[in-house]
């Protein structure tokens, strides 16, 4: 029978929550690594019990762990993170040169063929990559070193690496986010990059169009169109439909087009998902109601989904990597807010369910699907 | 025996209790004593001090013998009572607040 395990990375340690294939009734473990934060942990697609968790702590700086038993058990490995070369320098907050550091790995992103391969996006913005499991982490250095490292600006959560998608068709290419630097793809398996940001506007910024310099909150693409991107950017919602050439604006009829997260349907390469939130000075719902917009349309059409989520004084957030979908029929839709819910839905966002409450805030939010 | 305290996150990550013993070959200096606890538990290198600095993380603290030498130099040459074992080093977290 089918099961879902969702992988919750939270304030004050992980979570493990599983079901079977009707996904109501759900047990859950944890909490793993209690007391440190967990940005994020994920499966590896072609070794779904192998999982790698980052680990951090103001105190005590990254760990990172690895799981070959589906989170049963952990072990640390390495935990070095050396940017390559000479670091240089980025733009600090008041614009002036600030050298690159270390601080965590904020997002982690498992091959889609081989359990000992994994990416790491981290703050300072740079990209590293395992491919012995996690026993060695090197910088893949073109994407700081492309030419516009030295402008990037942290925004006001750091300079982080926090998105990365893997093209399913196309081993050579990537795509990764950075706060506050824009989107980039590469399509040379990460030697040389290039900014694709083109059609996004930003007002918070001195040249609204600049190549570089966009808050990217998160993108998305459904594997079966991967040169369809969908992005929530500080304020828009976003697509592209050639890799990033060209991005335009479906915000549509959102009530807000602020927001965090952004998903895909498994299923539905044009159904997609956002939760719109306030403002940037007012992090949580309009009105106090949580609710999941979802468009059927590939954007600028938007329906509220709002069945079984609170609909009165909810002044949660749900930060950018707390929302995934599961590749069951019907596609389950996942999300975890600040104020310790997951929340999931079983029939693709119709309906919604808190199938955990009081966790610590939750970071991020990952679901494993199992025939 | 030099004696280590931990605190409580790198014990868990070590898997040891709140004290561990090692020895130091040579002058029994601050830098010293944290690379034999970094090579008796290599899990806990980068957490105590930065990898490539060596700097000690900004929100830790080393106590001996009732001083605080968070802001000594390696080459610092530890207590007597720390060396014969008598008294603990000690690798405090700073008290979060609130």
């Amino acid at each position: 029978m089918s099961s879902v395990r969702v992988l919750v990375g939270t304030r004050k340690g992980a979570f493990i929550l599983t079901s079977d294939g009707k996904r109501q009734a759900w047990a859950v473990s944890g909490p793993h690594f209690p007391g440190w934060e967990i940005y994020h942990l994920k499966g590896s697609p072609a070794d779904p019990n192998r999982l790698y968790a980052s680990q951090s702590s103001g105190w005590f700086g990254q760990v990172m762990q690895r799981s070959n038993d589906g989170g049963a058990t952990w072990q640390p490995v390495d935990n070095k993170f050396t940017y390559d070369g000479t670091p240089g320098t980025h733009q600090w907050y008041d614009g002036t040169p600030h050298p690159w550091e270390f601080k965590r790995v904020w997002h982690l992103e498992p091959s889609l063929s081989d359990p000992d391969t994994v990416y790491a996006g981290v703050e300072d913005a740079a990209l590293f990559r395992t491919t012995d499991g996690g026993a060695s982490w090197h910088e893949l250095p073109g994407l700081r070193n492309h030419g516009s490292g030295a402008k990037w600006q942290p925004g006001a959560g750091g300079l982080g690496l926090h998105t990365i998608l893997l093209d399913p068709t196309n081993p050579q290419r990537m795509f990764v986010a950075i706060s506050a630097a824009g989107a980039f793809r590469t399509d040379d398996g990460g030697t040389t990059w290039t900014p694709i940001n083109k059609g996004l506007k930003s007002q918070y910024i001195p040249d609204p169009e600049a190549e570089v310099g966009h808050c990217v909150h998160r993108i998305a693409l459904h594997p079966s169109r991967p040169d369809t991107l969908y992005m929530q950017k500080h304020w828009d919602v976003m697509r592209t439909d050639d890799a990033g050439g060209q991005w335009t604006e479906v915000s549509g009829n959102l009530p807000t087009d602020f927001g965090f997260p952004i998903d895909v349907h498994a299923h539905e390469p044009e159904t997609i998902y956002v939760v719109p939130i306030t403002s940037d000075s007012h992090h949580f719902p309009p009105e106090g109601k949580l609710r999941v917009y979802r468009s059927r349309t590939g954007g600028h059409e938007w329906e509220p989904l709002s069945k079984g989520l609170p609909q009165q004084d909810c002044y949660v957030n749900v930060l950018r990597d707390a929302m995934a979908v599961d590749r069951l029929d019907s596609c389950g839709v996942y999300f975890g807010t600040t104020g310790g819910q997951v929340y999931a839905s079983a029939d693709s966002g119709d309906t919604w369910a808190p199938i955990v409450r009081d966790l610590p805030a939750v970071l991020s939010v990952e679901v494993q699907t199992q025939p | 025996m030099i004696r280590v305290e931990l605190p409580q996150h790198l014990q868990t990550l070590a898997r040891v209790g709140r004290e561990v013993e090692v020895s130091v070959d040579g002058p029994v200096t601050l830098g010293a004593l944290l690379d034999a606890v970094e090579a008796c538990y290599p899990v806990l290198q980068g957490t105590i001090r930065d990898h490539v600095s060596k700097k000690r993380r900004p929100f830790l603290r080393f106590f001996a013998c009732q001083d605080d030498l968070s802001l000594e130099a390696p080459d610092l040459l530890l207590p007597e009572p720390v060396v014969r074992g008598t008294e603990p080093f000690m690798i405090v977290g700073a008290i979060a607040g609130g």
